[in-house]
């Protein structure tokens, strides 16, 4: 790499756009309406009768996913750029941690749930 | 030169002050804006965990209902649909009034921040409402595990939004009171990208707590 | 008025708690009258409490952990001479009391003595090993540092107002739950923790900014030292597993202050979901704990066998390597608890795995020494004794991941010896190294090497002396926390692990009179040029103690060991570097916001424990107006001359001239 080329960082929520008000104002605008759309339809979702009734929890979480997705990348204004490593880096490492505990306490306390007495029937037997 | 601008002096070995490489992290010393968005960014990761253990929480005990009411019973969906309404536009004026901090145009902060306030206070008030109807119905948190962890996890989303109101009416005296200043501009920083976080995690909390608690 | 506090809070019905407490008082109360009376308050104000220099944070920190290792140590000694006495015999502590003690000895040493020294050597050496001026955050420097003092203050109260708990140093439900525990105990736990929960996560959030984002010009992060990789990665699992301990207690005082159903046997409640949780915080903790260790002993052996250390890249790979493995890893320490053959299986594969990058870093460290010309320090020996032992404690480790062992061996005294073991021998072993090694360049004077060394062997021999035969004890089927016992077999067990805790006092002793000596002694122990070990890295390169500003002029990286390469040259040319040109630095203000919020954090936590609401209030709007005043405020920084940089650079100058001249003159 040459000399001149400085990569220089960005921050989350810092917009590298110029310009007037507007302008600045479209990544938000788009996201908003991004957002509406995912949430209408996470509400439809659950309440309808049309989707297979198993699968309403998964694509509950996948419109999550996807709407997170959305405020990550028009609220947040974190992108895939040189620019953005030490951002997704950090985000990545977060998620891997939430990951990790949420579906390791599931199976852990589904084994653990699976395998023992609960509470409220040990007390009773010694009463 | 302040100890946080960029390289103070030319070095004292060889010549000239350049960069010998533009490897990352070859740059050396980042700006004060830079550094302080980054830190803040990390102290959200880690509120992010904290929300994730109570999640993990209310997961395991979502049925633990001690022959009490579930979610199917106690939610209302029209209200979490409004409330969620509420969180999202104040983020899109969050977003608005950040622009308006950046281009320094007084008109579109303050009316854009003080819309992001009045639908956060909207949205607390109507958990607000929601929690002291469940109260009222006997299916306070004390009641059931299951109670217990809704009204911790929603409720300790709904702290965090109390905070962040609080913060932006300090933050907006302080623009009123020193102007844009560029400590002041870096804290509006952190309260947008806090801002932005709480409506992510709303996102997860009633896709997860509410609505999956409906699904047939 | 008072919510639950009355005369009744005072232990004046029992002699050893009121005694005990009554030392305390005599101490602080004479510590505080010898300041006062020598005019030190404003110095002590101005230069220490208010600062947000992160050397004088790391320094007081340090001092903190030093502390409290006292009063954590006299715990020790209570239980173990506790247990040599109470063969058939009641012993002179009654169950509640002694319950009271090793909940104590477990919090402090953890909280108080571990977390503080290794954040401590964090906050001093980092910034001067990166080339920078100062941590990300100073004044958060600070907070963070006075809301952990207070978290160690308010479990000290405890002794002498009220009680503490007795559910061992991690409170488990149901036993830690209002209906078993009704008093004050738990709740001075809880909110100790939490305060100084707080107070790492900021200590963690700062570090892990320093880190990422400011260097020293060219410095990449693979010429970052070692030590900066291990502490990154220390403070990256502080920043990852905290917020679990924050949640998870605030879940059990939720239960206790609310009525709330968590982890209680009724409506629902599950208490297995606590042990799961805090566990999946414990763990990364320990790893919190030992991976900065790793790193003092990184630059120690690298120093003191004058040779790089071998296989950098290696050593950050496993290093990172460990930082993600801990945080898979947690239910081996609840195998025993039931969630049956595949679960613990997969655990246990796991646990034996994550001893592999440990192993690549014991192997490069030998590899280091090997073909080296090793220097016989104080901080060498530290590092050949931790070697030695971390890797005999680590083995057991290792033994106790395997499930079906562990089902023998959970909660034994083997388990006590095995985690004694790693952290006596890699944490403390590896603080102490590092406080010997760094504190020249901290107070620009050494420690008395003799006094350091035979402080080392009674350490080590009374460690072994006191833990082996609690590894022993455990395979014969002794459980941890015993009152009393009436197995005769374990006796003369308990007999020479009281004779070990003697030695280790011994040891300690010799360290404060090391201490003693070495002010006393401070003009023949002078660290003229700031470099008295040959160091390899930059914090070398300034002069003892380091100005304000850390570097007249920040460094130009080029390749590790940055300052090695700038001595051999200058050793080559028979002349220092040329004269940077000087021009005026900015330094971050003093601030009393830590120590006002500390203070308000402490009123908040006494009154929520003895439920005097209104207390309560008045702490949290102080606490806010404080953050407030802070927020407010227009002057955030003054300004160095550039002629004094200089004045304080030349002087540095020409200490290593005399140096350089020294040395030339004698080849």
């Amino acid at each position: 790499m040459s000399e001149s080329e400085q990569i220089d960082d960005t921050v989350p929520g810092d917009q590298h756009i110029s310009g007037d008000e507007t302008e600045r104002a479209s990544t938000y605008l788009i996201g908003l309406g991004l957002a509406v759309l995912l949430t209408g339809v996470s509400f439809f979702v659950a309440r309808t009768t049309l989707v297979w009734g198993p699968s309403i929890p998964i694509a509950l979480v996948v419109l999550a996913i996807a709407q997170m997705g959305v405020h990550i990348v028009f609220f947040l204004q974190l992108t895939t750029g040189p620019d953005n490593v030490n951002n997704v880096m950090a985000l990545a490492f977060g998620v891997l941690i939430v990951l990790l505990l949420l579906a390791g306490s599931l199976w852990i306390m589904w084994h653990l749930n699976h395998n023992m007495m609960p509470m409220d029937r040990i007390m009773q037997m010694q009463r | 030169m302040s100890a946080f601008q960029g390289i103070a002096g030319p070095h004292p070995v060889g010549r000239g002050a350049r960069q010998p490489t533009a490897e990352h992290g070859a740059r050396g010393l980042w700006s004060k804006r830079i550094i302080t968005g980054y830190g803040f960014w990390i102290f959200l990761l880690s509120d992010i965990v904290m929300f994730s253990a109570f999640f993990a929480t209310f997961a395991v005990l979502v049925d633990a209902t001690a022959g009490g009411p579930s979610g199917k019973d106690l939610f209302d969906l029209r209200s979490v649909g409004l409330e969620t309404v509420c969180l999202l536009v104040s983020s899109f004026t969050c977003g608005l009034g950040s622009i308006g901090a950046q281009t320094r145009n007084g008109l579109w902060f303050y009316s854009a921040m003080t819309v992001t306030f009045v639908l956060g206070a909207a949205f607390l008030g109507l958990e607000i409402r929601e929690f002291a109807s469940l109260v009222a119905r006997g299916a306070g948190p004390a009641r059931s595990a299951f109670l217990s962890a809704f009204f911790t996890l929603v409720g300790c989303h709904g702290l965090h939004v109390t905070a962040g109101l609080l913060w932006l009416l300090t933050m907006m005296a302080q623009v009123f009171a020193k102007g844009y200043r560029p400590d002041i501009l870096r804290r509006l920083l952190c309260f947008s990208l806090f801002w932005h976080t709480l409506d992510i995690i709303w996102v997860a909390l009633f896709s997860v707590v509410y609505l999956m608690g409906f699904a047939p | 008025m008072l919510g639950k506090l009355s005369w009744d809070a005072i232990p004046f019905d029992q002699p050893i708690p009121l005694f005990a407490a009554g030392m305390v008082g005599v101490v602080i109360v004479g510590v505080l009258a010898l300041i006062t009376l020598k005019g030190w308050l404003p110095y002590l104000w101005r230069e220490w409490i208010t600062s947000v220099d992160h050397k004088r944070i790391g320094v007081m920190y340090v001092f903190l952990a030093m502390v409290m290792l006292l009063r954590g140590f006299v715990d020790a000694i209570m239980m173990r001479s506790q247990q040599a006495l109470a063969f058939q015999a009641p012993g002179y502590l009654p169950p509640e009391h002694y319950d009271q003690i090793f909940s104590a000895h477990g919090t402090l040493m953890i909280f108080f003595v571990a977390m503080p020294f290794v954040i401590g050597l964090m906050n001093f050496v980092v910034p001067l090993q990166l080339g920078v001026r100062d941590v990300a955050f100073p004044t958060l420097n600070s907070v963070g540092f006075w809301l952990t003092a207070t978290g160690a203050l308010l479990v000290n109260i405890s002794l002498v107002v009220g009680e503490f708990a007795r559910t061992g140093w991690l409170p488990y439900p149901p036993l830690s739950e209002l209906t078993y525990s009704p008093g004050v105990g738990v709740d001075y736990y809880l909110w100790a923790l939490e305060i100084s929960g707080v107070g790492t996560l900021v200590a963690g959030i700062n570090l892990v900014t320093t880190l990422l984002k400011m260097h020293a010009p060219g410095m990449t992060y693979m010429r970052m030292p070692m030590f900066c990789w291990t502490a990154l990665a220390s403070n990256l699992l502080i920043v990852a597993a905290f917020p679990i301990l924050t949640a998870t207690l605030a879940m059990l005082l939720l239960d206790r202050y609310l009525g709330f159903h968590f982890f209680t046997n009724e409506a629902g409640g599950n208490v297995m979901m606590f042990m799961n949780l805090i566990w999946a915080w414990g763990h990364p903790e320990v790893y919190i704990l030992i991976l900065p260790a790793f790193g003092v002993f990184s630059e120690v052996i690298a120093t003191f066998s004058r040779k790089p250390l071998f296989g950098y890249r290696s050593m950050v790979m496993a290093t990172m390597a460990i930082c993600i493995l801990s945080f898979t890893v947690w239910l081996h320490h609840f195998f025993t608890m039931g969630a049956g053959a595949d679960v613990n299986a997969i655990f246990g594969v796991l646990s034996m795995i994550i001893a592999v990058p440990t192993g690549v870093k014991v192997f490069n460290w030998l590899f280091t020494m090997y073909g080296g010309r090793v220097v016989y320090s104080t901080p060498i020996l530290w590092s050949l004794g931790f070697m030695v032992t971390f890797v005999v404690g680590g083995m057991t480790g290792v033994l106790l991941a395997v499930p079906p062992a562990d089902f023998l061996l959970h909660n034994s005294l083997f388990l006590v010896a095995h985690f004694h073991n790693v952290i006596i021998g890699g944490v403390l072993f590896g603080s102490f190294a590092g406080y010997n090694y760094w504190f020249p360049k901290a107070f620009g004077f050494r420690l008395h090497d003799g006094l350091g060394k035979a402080a080392f062997w009674f350490w080590i021999i009374g460690f072994y002396v006191a833990f082996m035969p609690l590894y022993v004890l455990g395979l014969m089927g002794m459980t941890r926390r015993m009152q009393h016992y009436d197995v005769p077999a374990w006796h003369p067990w308990l007999l020479i692990a009281a004779a070990g805790a003697v030695l280790i006092l011994v040891g300690i002793i010799l360290q404060i009179a090391q201490i003693v000596v070495s002010i006393g002694h401070r003009d023949t122990l002078r660290d003229t040029t700031g470099d008295p070990w040959n160091g390899r890295s930059l914090e070398w390169s300034t002069p003892s103690p380091p100005p304000a500003f850390n570097f007249a002029v920040l460094p130009l990286i080029e390749g590790e060991e940055p300052y090695w390469g700038i001595k051999q040259r200058a050793i080559r040319q028979a002349r220092l570097r040329d004269e940077p040109a000087y021009s005026e630095i900015e330094m971050p203000r003093n601030s009393p916001t830590g120590f006002i919020c500390a203070f308000f954090a402490t009123v908040m936590g006494f009154a929520l424990i003895w439920h005097i609401w209104w207390l309560v209030a008045v702490g949290a709007l102080g606490a806010f107006a404080t953050f407030v005043v802070f927020a407010w405020r227009d002057e955030d920084e003054y300004a160095i001359s550039a002629d004094e940089v200089a004045r304080i650079d030349r002087a540095n100058r020409s200490a290593r001239a005399e140096a350089l001249a020294r040395l030339q003159s004698a080849r």
